[in-house]
This record gives structure tokens, C-alpha cells and sequence, in this order.
């Protein structure tokens, strides 16, 4: 991948995260900082790669903290955002 | 299909999965899905990547991902709704964090490998920047937030981190030029790890939210620059669209204080400016002390109440026996609302969590725009550990810190019940005229305990 097409990707991106994510209501401001924090760990796909692939000791235990790290990131942030809107939705069914 | 094919592939479906999965996030009706498809957008990356041939021992990688999942999952579990700003916080800090690790692992494979250009090092230099800033930033408003770090950092602090932050750049500078030094680098780390710490020691309570949403932002953003760093489409796109959020989100909590990011960051604290020493200016004989059977009878007489949650309400666990009150409110047929300030609480939508959490219905939520205008025709307002938010300082008095803020018009009113402990000043450190005003009530003591003894109180009347 050119320098330049990882740029496009970058600025495209913002570009659509800004388009997808306006007014949003108070409610769910939240589980949005929480659930696109567990996206955010995708940093976790690297380390994965920095962790497997036995370079050197000094690579491999950076990745296993990086893997740990981002685990927790992603595993905790989905659960959590999960637990959150679990809430919402029950709330609203015990409504008549 | 090659193996390289295959994971390229599945990273594009993981790409659509989280731009779903974060538009869905973006309504009610469609979160619960919209999280689902970030999740299984992850699981599939994770699953595709473990394909790749530069990965040749598993061992580790089990042993990780198995620590990380279990911490990940009794941490979400056990935490309690009130404290979900730390966490939220400490879960930013361990992506900005390891972020930081895997660009330096990739930068250093690359030196040995003979590899590293300045294309590589401005990521990685970028990367160990602002990964370093969220990950101490993070940990220290983990800290903060817990309220087990008192230190708000020393006089001249935003001059300290101005400088900081221009030799940050400057490194970044020496890491891009000579792409073979490794030194560099590590200095850069050393100086984000600071930079993060001296950016967030200062932040007050009020400016907590608008510091959160930033950090998350950052968050995404070094993701993002490490997919320059790993030259992987993945990582640049999921890690812009979690910045582009990020950001909106601090620009709504910006707005709703009336102040920048820069200031938000770079300026004093108002606590640091404003000094404590003329609250007696400000309250003088004029507050006025009340009792929960008071506050009770005011209630009874009242047709429309607007119950105005800050802070405080989460530290004394008093959702519950706000509901509670307001279920009985309803029961002798008055209206209820609630009344909230977008930076109410620690973080962006904290309040509402803690009202859901209480199973209180959305449609007794009102937005700061929806509820200000009707302050005028509610009879009783009553404030459970909010202050700045609702001080008319911001409104009246322009020398106030906290002037030009967007408050909660409460004081317009018929009576405000304010329950607090003391009349100690709020994250901002400064007085709240609100609590000597004529038609303003104070009921000293803990939210839960004071709400709980109105609600006893209403029965008896």
C-alpha cells in the first residue's frame, strides 16, 4: 500500500465517521464512546502479528503486553456497551 | 484465494461490520444491533489475522488474548454503573497503550530488518505521540475520576505543557530524519507519557466529560496511525472512524460549556484561577437552610417538578431512591421531569445511564434546550448534586470563570431545593450565587439519604 492510498483511506474515513455518527441522542452518547473505544482496539490485529512472530524477545513481549492490553480493550468494551443498552432496552419493555 | 487474499477480504468485511455497527450505535432502536456488529467485525479480524504466516508461535497469543479476555469481561461485569466513566477511561488507556507497543515492536523489527524508511518512522513517531498521551491521559483521569488523586498539578503547568508538547514535535522531527536511531523514540515515548500526564492532572470535574470524549478520539486516532505504521487498511479505517466519533462527541461537550478544546487543555483550571477565599461575598447570611419535611410539603402543593441530577446523584448512589420519589410524585398526579445538562456527571450521557440504570423511563428526560423553557411554570426544582451547571454566575456575571456557559435555568423557578453536602464549591471552585437567591431552599447531607427522608416524609404529610 502507496503512502497516498493509505492517506485516501485515512481521510475518507474521517470523512464517514463524521457523516454517521451526527445528532446523536444524549442517551446513547455512552455506549457510543464505549462501543467505538472497543473498535478502537483493532489495534489488537497488530499485536497479534508483534506477538507471534518471534523476532526478537524484546518485540515478542511488547506484543504480549499489546495483546493483553487490547483484549481487554475490546473484550471489556463490547461486554460493557452491551450491559449498557441491555438497560435501555429493558427499561422500555416494562412500559405498558 | 491466497491466505493473504482471504485476510484481506475478511478485513473488508470487518471495515463494513464497523461502520454498521457504529451508524447503528447512533440510534436507539438499532445500538443493541449496531454493537453486535462491531463485535463480530473484531472476532472476525481477530480470526483472519491468526492466519497470517509471520505469525509462527500460537502459544503467547493464547495466553494473552485468554488474560485479556478475562480481565476485559469481570471488569465489564462487575462494574457499577456509577463508576462507568473510570472504566471507560481505563479501557481507552489500554488501546492507546497498546497502540504504543505494537508501533514501536513493528519500528524496531524494521530497523533490524533494514527496513525502516521515513514514511515508517513519521508513523511510529506519530503513533508513540499520541498513544503515549492517551494512555498516562487516561490512567490519570482513571485516577482522577476515582477520586483517589487529589494533585492538580502546580502554578504555571499550561506553560510546562507547552513546552512539552513542542519538544514532543520536535522529536517527532529527530525520529522522522533519522529512521535508523532508535533513541529517539524511546525519548519520544518518555515525553507523551508526560505530556499525557501534565495535559489531564489540571482538568476539573466540569471539563471531565469534553477530556473524556478527547481521549476517546485519541484513541482512535493512534490506531489509526499505527495502520500507517503495520501499512494495514484495517486499522486506518476503523481507528479514523472511532476519531471522527470521538470527536464529534467533544465537540458536543465543548458546546455545551462554551469553551474550546483549546481551552479545555491548554488554559488554567478555573479552580487554579478563581481562588476560594469570596464565597463569604457571595452567601453572606442569605442561605437559607431547609428540612426534608419542608421540602416535602412544598412538594405536596406542587403540580410540575424537575428533578436536576449532577454528579453528585452518582457519588451518593441515589438513583434508586430518586425513582423511588418519583414514582410516588406520580402516584399523587404530579408531573415529574428531569432536567439535563449535556455535561452533567463525568462523562458524555453518564447521567443518562444512571437514570436507565434506575429503570426511569427516556421520555421523563429532558435535554437542557427542552427543559429550560419550562422552568418558569415549574413550582418546585430540585437539585441533587449539580452545581456549575446550574450557577447563573455563567449567565449574569461575565468575570465568572465560568461565564458564557449554557446553564440549566432553574433558578426561574418557583423554589429550588438544592441537596448537597455543604456549600463547598463545585469541580470549578467557585461560589454559587443560586445558593443565596430568595427562592432557593438548601438541604444539607448525603443525595440518597436527603431524597430518601423527603419521600418518607411525603408519606406522613
Amino acid at each position: 500500500m502507496t503512502l497516498l492510498i493509505a492517506l485516501t483511506l485515512f481521510v475518507l474515513a474521517v470523512f464517514l465517521g463524521l457523516e454517521l455518527i451526527t445528532k446523536v441522542p444524549a442517551m446513547l452518547h455512552t455506549p457510543l464512546m464505549s462501543g467505538s473505544n472497543a473498535v478502537s482496539g483493532i489495534t489488537l490485529i497488530g499485536a497479534l502479528v508483534s506477538a507471534g512472530s518471534d523476532h526478537t524477545a524484546l518485540t515478542t513481549t511488547l506484543g504480549f503486553v499489546a495483546v493483553t492490553l487490547a483484549t481487554i480493550n475490546v473484550v471489556g468494551g463490547f461486554l460493557v456497551t452491551n450491559r449498557m443498552l441491555t438497560m435501555f432496552a429493558g427499561r422500555k419493555k416494562r412500559r405498558p | 484465494m491466497t491466505t493473504p487474499d482471504i485476510i484481506s477480504v475478511g478485513y473488508l468485511i470487518a471495515a463494513v461490520l464497523f461502520i454498521l455497527g457504529l451508524k447503528g450505535l447512533g440510534r436507539p432502536r438499532t445500538a443493541p444491533r449496531g454493537n453486535l456488529m462491531g463485535a463480530s467485525g473484531m472476532l472476525l479480524a481477530v480470526l483472519v489475522t491468526m492466519l497470517d504466516q509471520a505469525i509462527i508461535s500460537y502459544l503467547a497469543l493464547a495466553v494473552a488474548l485468554v488474560i485479556g479476555s478475562i480481565v476485559g469481561a469481570l471488569l465489564a461485569v462487575k462494574v457499577k454503573m456509577t463508576s462507568m466513566p473510570e472504566l471507560v477511561a481505563l479501557f481507552n488507556g489500554f488501546g492507546g497503550g497498546a497502540s504504543v507497543l505494537v508501533a514501536i515492536a513493528s519500528f524496531i523489527e524494521a530497523i533490524e530488518l533494514g527496513r525502516a524508511d521515513n514514511q515508517l518512522a513519521i508513523a511510529a513517531a506519530a503513533t508513540a505521540l499520541i498513544g503515549a498521551v492517551t494512555f498516562t491521559g487516561s490512567v490519570i483521569a482513571f485516577f482522577k475520576l476515582q477520586e483517589s488523586l487529589k494533585w492538580s498539578g502546580f502554578t504555571g503547568l499550561p506553560l510546562v505543557r507547552v513546552v512539552v508538547l513542542i519538544a514532543s514535535l520536535v522529536l517527532v522531527v529527530m525520529v522522522a530524519v533519522e529512521p535508523d536511531t532508535r533513541v529517539w523514540l524511546w525519548v519520544l515515548v518518555a515525553a507523551g507519557l508526560v505530556l499525557g500526564v501534565i495535559s489531564t492532572v489540571a482538568i476539573g470535574g466540569a471539563d471531565m466529560p469534553v477530556v473524556i470524549a478527547l481521549l476517546n478520539a485519541f484513541s482512535g486516532v493512534a490506531a489509526s496511525t499505527t495502520g500507517f505504521v503495520l501499512d494495514n487498511s484495517l486499522l486506518i479505517i476503523a481507528g479514523s472512524l472511532v476519531g471522527a466519533s470521538g470527536l464529534i462527541l467533544t465537540q458536543i461537550m465543548c458546546k455545551a460549556m462554551n469553551r474550546s478544546i483549546f481551552e479545555v487543555i491548554f488554559s488554567e483550571t478555573p479552580a487554579a484561577t478563581a481562588g476560594g477565599g469570596d464565597d463569604s461575598d457571595v452567601y453572606g447570611d442569605r442561605v437559607t437552610s431547609t428540612s426534608a419535611e419542608e421540602v416535602a410539603m412544598l412538594l405536596e402543593v406542587a403540580d410540575r417538578v424537575v428533578i436536576v441530577p449532577g454528579y453528585g446523584l452518582a457519588v451518593a448512589q441515589a438513583q434508586h431512591a430518586v425513582r423511588d420519589l418519583m414514582t410516588s410524585l406520580e402516584a399523587s398526579g404530579k408531573e415529574v421531569m428531569f432536567g439535563i445538562h449535556p455535561v452533567a456527571g463525568r462523562m458524555p450521557g453518564h447521567m443518562n445511564v444512571l437514570l436507565a440504570e434506575a429503570e426511569i423511563g427516556y421520555e421523563h428526560l429532558l435535554d437542557m434546550d427542552q427543559v429550560n423553557p419550562t422552568f418558569a411554570e415549574t413550582d418546585v426544582t430540585i437539585v441533587i448534586g449539580a452545581n456549575d451547571v446550574v450557577n447563573p454566575a455563567a449567565r449574569n456575571d461575565p468575570s465568572s470563570p465560568i461565564a458564557g456557559m449554557p446553564i440549566l435555568d432553574v433558578d426561574e423557578s418557583g423554589t429550588v431545593v438544592v441537596i448537597k453536602r455543604s456549600l463547598s464549591p463545585g469541580f470549578a471552585g467557585i461560589a454559587n450565587p443560586l445558593f443565596a437567591a430568595d427562592n432557593a431552599l438548601m438541604l444539607f447531607g448525603d443525595g440518597k439519604q436527603a431524597v430518601i427522608d423527603i419521600a418518607a416524609a411525603l408519606v406522613t404529610v
